[in-house]
């Protein structure tokens, strides 16, 4: 009895102390549930009906994802792109971001952090890209354009944007420029708080160049960062389209830059048709959760 | 004593200016579109027809920061409604944030109930959804709740962020001991007052962290544009683009308001770079 009693007394001190961390968390999960879980499992359930907004939704079992992979002609199209710009922005963003961190640290102290600011700087002016309009202007005035006729590389101006031969470069060059985030701020606060004396110990036992050094002393530190910096790599690698459809327009000449989440939005927000745009977003989540534990797998190799 | 430098593997002086130039070409690329925004915002409307385009300015005046102010045409509202739109959602969206944050991250950090460790879990999967990604249903929820149109569309939205919540985590696990809040306890502080007057005070880097990241993605109106349909709730960056659409006979007035959307975020990261390294070396995911 008076274990019992001793056991409920313990369990009433426990609810109650962690009482006020429930108050603290109430809030930000309100609008988690919200906008973000309850939007993810309202896409799963519209994915399997031809809700359009207008008339009574049916259920049609697996319809929708038949003709996205069947007989969506445009949707091959915009997941060519979107896996061209995906590796670019993920894979290389992801790279770049981590070499640079690095070289950053080699140079002297004084000047680290503003190389960090410079490298950044495009994430902190996000909207500035709709300057790259002016820089791969159409006309005679474009920089890249004007640098290529004062050259003699071409002799008439190229429709950058619209011609579809090169609005894919154009994409392409904008999203290397916008994928230094917080992926990159982090390598370099990595880089920062590297251990020295596991660099010293390793000399010691014989490491030969710089590159054994990065390999078998960096990386295995770096870890952490490494995984927080692959999470914001394909967040990003596969949120395309507003840079392409701003710079190129929307559609694209040819649907040349037509992004998955471009497909999405024109299914959803032109044709109201929400079962379809919901599947289509369905497959997107499920195939960056898939690269995420991919990619989480690599790494913990390399961090032994 | 100083430790001997030589253990550690180091590079001739040639093998660091190489860095260095690369860097510096790195650096360029990277500031081209800020530095022409800046160049093209200062000059007279003459010299942004002359041909070939120059890539400095003769003659810098304010003209067209002027003109952006005065423009009338191409806009249906004047500029400064934009800019009011964008200060009002950003700083009313800012703060909220990071009390939510802030309460939330110490709670995943400190709080012992059960189901802590699964929704952590389960943040971190959040931080791969970018608002872009979510649009589509999460406007749907939006315009169930009748918010399409509203302010609140743009400041209750990105409440639901998980990258704040997840860098104050992190935050709180290093640098608040588990002792120091036993020790509050014990004296009898009430753990609201235990957040307030400890927590609070040893976690200032990250929330300054975050307050940048808050501040810079909202400014951008990053995912959120598409609520809004009525000119005078538009922010900033719908002005950049019409502006920017009306090609070279606005670019005086584009450059311009694309300098006055980077002062902002710009100046507040350099304001917090150190608090920002700080909170990003604890950023890591084990």
């Amino acid at each position: 009895m008076a274990n019992n009693s001793a056991e409920k007394l313990r369990k009433k001190n426990y609810a109650a102390s962690q009482m006020p961390f429930i108050w603290m968390l109430a809030p930000f999960m309100l609008f988690f549930v919200v906008f973000t879980i309850a939007p993810i499992l309202i896409s799963i359930v519209f994915s399997f009906t031809d809700f359009n907004l207008i008339t009574i939704n049916n259920f049609v079992g697996v319809d929708n994802y038949v003709r996205m992979f069947l007989s969506d002609k445009i949707f091959m199209i915009a997941l060519k792109n979107t896996l061209i710009l995906a590796v670019v922005i993920g894979p290389i963003g992801f790279m770049l971001s981590f070499v640079l961190a690095w070289l950053i640290n080699e140079v002297p102290k004084k000047l680290r952090a503003l190389m960090t600011f410079f490298i950044y700087s495009p994430s902190l002016a996000a909207n500035v890209y709709v300057i790259w309009q002016y820089i791969f202007s159409a006309d005679s005035y474009g920089i890249i354009n004007s640098l290529l006729l004062e050259l003699g590389m071409i002799t008439s101006p190229i429709a950058w944007h619209t011609d579809a031969k090169y609005s894919m470069t154009v994409v392409i060059v904008v999203s290397v420029w916008m994928s230094f985030s917080s992926g990159f701020l982090s390598f370099r606060a990595g880089f920062q708080s590297l251990d020295r004396a596991y660099f010293e110990a390793a000399a010691i036992d014989g490491l030969r160049n710089r590159w054994q050094e990065l390999y078998y002393v960096t990386f295995p530190q770096m870890g952490p960062q490494l995984m927080y910096g692959a999470v914001m790599s394909i967040s990003s690698a596969f949120a395309t389209g507003a840079v392409s459809q701003t710079l190129t327009g929307f559609p694209s000449s040819g649907y040349s830059t037509h992004t998955w989440l471009l497909h999405v939005n024109d299914f959803a927000l032109t044709r109201y048709e929400m079962g379809y745009a919901s599947a289509l977003a369905v497959v997107l989540f499920i195939v960056m959760v898939l690269s995420w534990l991919l990619i989480q797998k690599v790494l913990r190799r390399f961090m032994g | 004593m100083a430790k001997p430098r030589q253990v550690v593997l180091s590079r001739s002086k040639g093998g660091t200016a190489l860095i260095f130039i690369f860097l510096l070409l790195v650096s360029v690329f990277m500031m081209m579109p800020l530095y022409y925004s800046l160049i093209q915002a200062l000059k007279p409307i003459d010299e942004i027809f002359i041909y070939p385009p120059r890539l400095y300015v003769t003659n810098p005046t304010f003209d067209n920061f002027v003109q952006v102010f005065t423009l009338t045409g191409t806009l249906s509202v004047p500029v400064t409604r934009y800019l009011f739109n964008s200060i009002f959602v950003t700083v009313v969206g800012t703060v909220a944030y990071l009390f939510i944050a802030a309460m939330s991250g110490y709670t995943l950090a400190k709080g012992k109930f059960r189901g802590v460790g699964t929704l952590y879990t389960v943040i971190v999967l959040a931080l791969l959804f970018r608002p872009e990604v979510t649009a589509i249903p999460v406007y749907y929820i939006v315009s169930k709740m009748g918010l399409i149109d509203t302010y609140w569309a743009l400041i209750l939205t990105p409440l639901s962020g998980t990258s704040g919540v997840f860098l104050i985590r992190q935050f709180v696990l290093s640098a608040v001991p588990d002792a120091t809040l036993e020790a509050a306890r014990i004296d009898g502080a009430s753990e609201f007052k235990i957040f307030r007057t400890i927590v609070i005070p040893s976690i200032k880097p990250a929330i300054m962290t975050v307050l940048v990241f808050t501040f810079q993605s909202l400014w951008n109106s990053a995912g959120t544009k598409q609520y809004i349909f009525s000119e005078d709730l538009k922010e900033l960056p719908t002005a950049l683009s019409t502006i920017a659409a009306g090609g070279l006979a606005r670019a005086g007035a584009a450059a311009a308001v694309s300098v006055i959307m980077m002062i902002p975020p710009i100046a507040v990261f350099l304001w917090t770079q150190s608090s920002v390294m700080e909170t990003m070396s604890h950023s890591g995911l084990k």
